[in-house]
């Protein structure tokens, strides 16, 4: 077969995957161009949001504990401080920390969602985008609008100025007020994301989702378990795929 | 605009059917072969890494890039459409390998009597049973003529299952419903995981027989008749949306690709993307001169070509006629014209998801490892005294079990959707949860079919397809009949709670149903009311075939690649023993 891949100047068409494939890894300062211009940090003692997973500029991660006592700047990618701490504490509601175990605030969603959304997602990369628009549409056709997860979270956040400060019963009534919106269920399923998405998306620090919930991560072979372990709960310890695969894997809002 | 030079064979399309196509008649001829695909390039090393929920299950990183193309959708002639902006109720692939690479592999053949629905309803029913806005018909192929090629499809991927009848003669433990094999599967089934092994008990005591289903994520290793070999499945649970990392799940670039590569007259061009089928126009006597595409530096090319395939996802192989203009819109007022008609999806959802007391561990399993049961198949049983036709299949299979899109599976008992309540039982249930999921049969209907949208484009400033499809009559009855079994068997499994589906209202766009949505170029025995000849060849331009599940008249319940592939191999032989002999028209 001879392989006719053509050498790419622009943008081909296809699949998002294959402009993935083509990110300039010899440029990785790039990568941090939105952190560096917005100059906005999430500034918080560890122990108030939980264990944290934290990018330095030079792109090495360090964690830090929820038991350590110093603060740390998180860079902030979209956010700013203020709005951090409205959707930290929002997602918190969601899935709190309680009896039951940990929530979003160990597992860091506040900092998945801001690097979702000033990734693609957040841009409206994955939606048709072209009008006309139509504000009510009928379920069956999905969100027909023309704003993006960025400008939905930003609208809304100034309606919610001083939510992180609200007692939790009063967090809970504000929710419930706004629980039909595009923008709650924006961030409860962002929230849900944030949980149990594989820590290289900036959440689910210490694999500490997939603990609570009994699922193993990226477990490579379940060949001799399959049949076995029935009506018993078996739970293998959690791998990332970065510990399963041995390899770094750039996830999709670092790509374009 | 760039003019190349002409090459023999010319295919749209680097999935299943393009890719088949690429390595019949590159091995069985010297004919240069160039396949064309609008996606990347895609390999099994790709896939070491792609065991992401959020990325791939979530972000939909294999599909087709919706921000550039989609469809729109309407209920009926009366209403506007909407653009499907997010991918939805079906997901199209792109790149080598097409919606080959994340599918879940699962892989029965279609009943023998779905190839002649039309005259076998008929038959037995009379007319008047039939509803009357349906468009259903015969295929113009019989199960018994495309039986030695679904074998060699399950050859090709070394399909894993329990035959049910060989030659006629019924086994127990298969399906003693299919229609006749020539031999056993390749490979033995799969493993079985708790929840489907729980169904099968379950569906045994209450009389059904069920069986493994069979699958393309093979259960042991295997070397095909091609000399490809690849490993057995080793249940990690990342199928569906995913590609396989090992290669156990049978993908076009671990089962067609091998092959292909050693061929030096076949090329694959990536990153090119076809806008039109250049062609004569002179009534009957038309011959597809060459395509036009984009390449990847965005640069118009013409290239020529003999013999041209249509191998796209279906849907996309019904809008490239249109946009080129081959052939006659379907006009739904007047019943004129044959492209774009026919338009169905499978009926698919889960219709019973059962609460357990004790966890599952559904993280262990394939996207087609489990059982199901045909005995509400087609017109496998009596429907005298029932308000609809044909039916379809239960299966409790190990798929879908990720946390991201499974959190929040919970009894409707519990009447929350956040905080500490709803955390408590979303962690609960979280592997307490499985799913009895139905695939059923849609019929035709003439108001169900697609044209060119009027208002909405690609980012080319092609106009979008436009689907007008909502259910009938018929489905929701069947619908509301299958789910009802479904309950009394989760029931029978031991369930403590069961949530049933709430039942098919209108077509809704953002639930995901399956990507085995059908129609447009339809196949049958007269030009008047199909596209296609039996043999996927286009009635008017006698050197264009179309290949895919355009061609299907209407939707059986089984998953289509099986018979997919065995029309495609029927019309390579055709090609190779007939066509090339003798230029022309083959019925």
């Amino acid at each position: 077969m001879i392989s006719e891949q053509p050498k790419i100047r622009k943008l081909p068409p296809g699949s998002l995957e294959s402009k993935g494939q083509r990110f300039p890894h010899n440029r990785p300062h790039l990568l941090f161009y939105r952190v560096m211009r917005r100059r906005e940090f999430l500034i918080l003692s560890a122990a108030s949001i939980g264990g944290v997973l934290v990018y330095s500029l030079d792109r090495k991660v360090f964690r830090l504990s929820a038991q350590t006592k110093r603060s740390v700047r998180i860079p902030l990618r979209f956010f700013t401080q203020s709005e951090a701490l409205i959707v930290a504490a929002a997602a918190s509601r969601i899935f709190p920390s309680d009896e039951a175990g940990p929530g979003a605030r160990e597992a860091g969603v506040a900092v998945y969602i801001d690097q979702q959304l000033a990734g693609p997602w957040g841009r409206d990369r994955y939606r048709y985008t072209q009008g006309p628009f139509e504000e009510n549409s009928p379920r069956e056709f999905g969100y027909q609008g023309s704003a993006t997860p960025q400008q939905i979270y930003r609208q809304t956040l100034k309606d919610l100025t001083g939510f992180d400060r609200l007692a939790s019963g009063d967090q809970d009534q504000k929710l419930k007020q706004i629980e039909g919106t595009l923008f709650f269920s924006l961030l409860r399923q962002n929230t849900i994301e944030g949980m149990f998405s594989d820590p290289i998306h900036g959440g689910n620090v210490d694999m500490v989702g997939w603990q609570l919930i009994g699922f193993p991560g990226p477990r490579m072979s379940n060949y001799d378990d399959i049949d076995k372990h029935f009506g018993e709960a078996f739970h293998p310890k959690p791998v990332s795929l970065h510990q399963a695969t041995g390899r770094k894997v750039r996830p999709s809002e670092d790509l374009e | 605009m760039k003019i190349l030079p002409s090459v023999d064979v010319l295919i749209v399309g680097g999935g299943w059917t393009g890719l088949l196509m690429a390595k019949e008649l590159g091995s069985r001829t010297a004919l240069s072969v160039v396949v064309l695909e609008r996606g990347g390039p895609r390999k099994t090393d790709d896939y070491g890494d792609d065991m992401d929920e959020l990325d791939y299950t979530i972000r939909l990183r294999m599909m087709q890039d919706v921000s550039q193309e989609t469809v729109t959708l309407r209920h009926d002639l009366s209403q506007r459409a909407f653009p499907l902006r997010q991918h939805g109720s079906f997901l199209p692939g792109s790149g080598v390998g097409g919606a080959g690479e994340h599918w879940s592999a699962v892989c029965p053949r279609y009943l023998p009597d779905c190839f002649e629905l039309l005259s076998r309803s008929i038959e037995k029913y009379g007319s008047k049973r039939l509803p009357e806005d349906h468009a259903i018909q015969d295929w113009g192929v019989t199960y018994d003529e495309l039986e030695p090629h679904y074998t060699r499809a399950d050859l090709l991927l070394g399909i894993s299952g329990k035959a049910g009848n060989i030659r006629g003669k019924q086994i127990e433990g298969g399906n003693i419903f299919e229609g006749w094999r020539s031999a056993e599967y390749p490979t033995p089934p799969t493993k079985i995981p708790y929840f489907s092994s729980m169904f099968a008990e379950a569906a045994k005591s209450l009389g059904y027989h069920p069986y493994p289903v069979p699958a393309a994520t093979t259960s042991r290793a295997y070397t095909n008749p091609d000399g490809v070999s690849r490993p057995g499945c080793t249940y990690c649970g990342y199928c569906e949306t995913f590609g396989c990392m090992i290669g156990a799940k049978s993908q076009p670039t671990n089962t067609l690709l091998p092959v292909i590569e050693k061929r030096k007259n076949v090329s694959i061009r990536t990153g090119a993307w076809v806008r039109r089928i250049v062609h004569d126009e002179s009534e009957n006597k038309g011959r597809a001169r060459g395509v036009m595409y984009i390449d990847a530096n965005g640069r118009e090319v013409f290239q020529p070509a003999e013999l041209i395939f249509l191998a796209s996802w279906t849907l996309n192989n019904t809008r490239l006629l249109l946009l080129s203009g081959v052939g006659k819109a379907y006009d739904p007022a007047t019943g004129k014209g044959t492209l774009g008609r026919n338009l169905t999806h499978q009926v698919s959802f889960s219709a019973a998801t059962a609460f357990f007391e004790r966890p599952l561990n559904r993280f262990m399993g394939s996207g087609a490892s489990g059982i199901m049961l045909s005995d509400l198949d087609g017109d496998l049983f009596e429907h005298s005294n029932l308000p609809f036709l044909r039916g379809g299949t239960l299966a409790a299979r190990s798929a879908r079990s990720l946390p991201i899109s499974e959190c929040g599976v919970i009894p409707k008992s519990v009447k929350t959707t956040w905080g500490s309540e709803w955390k408590k039982a979303a962690l609960y249930y979280y592997d307490r949860a499985g799913r009895i999921s139905f695939s059923g049969e849609h019929l035709a209907y003439k108001e169900n079919y697609m044209d060119l949208d009027p208002v909405y484009k690609d980012h080319f400033g092609d106009p979008l397809l436009r689907l007008t499809l909502d259910w009938r009559e018929n489905e929701r009855k069947m619908a509301d009949y299958v789910i009802a079994k479904a309950v009394e068997l989760a029931r029978e499994m031991g369930a403590k709670e069961v949530t049933p589906f709430s039942g098919l209202r209108s077509y809704d766009g953002t639930r995901y149903q399956s990507s085995h949505i059908q129609g447009g170029v339809i196949m049958g025995s007269s030009s008047e009311r199909s596209v296609v000849n039996p043999y996927l060849q286009h009635w008017q331009l006698s050197n264009l075939f179309v290949l895919g599940a355009s061609s299907f008249p209407q939707n059986a319940s089984a998953n289509p690649t099986p018979t997919i592939l065995a029309l495609t191999y029927r019309t390579g032989d055709a090609i190779v023993n007939r066509y090339l002999k003798n230029p022309g028209a083959l019925a």
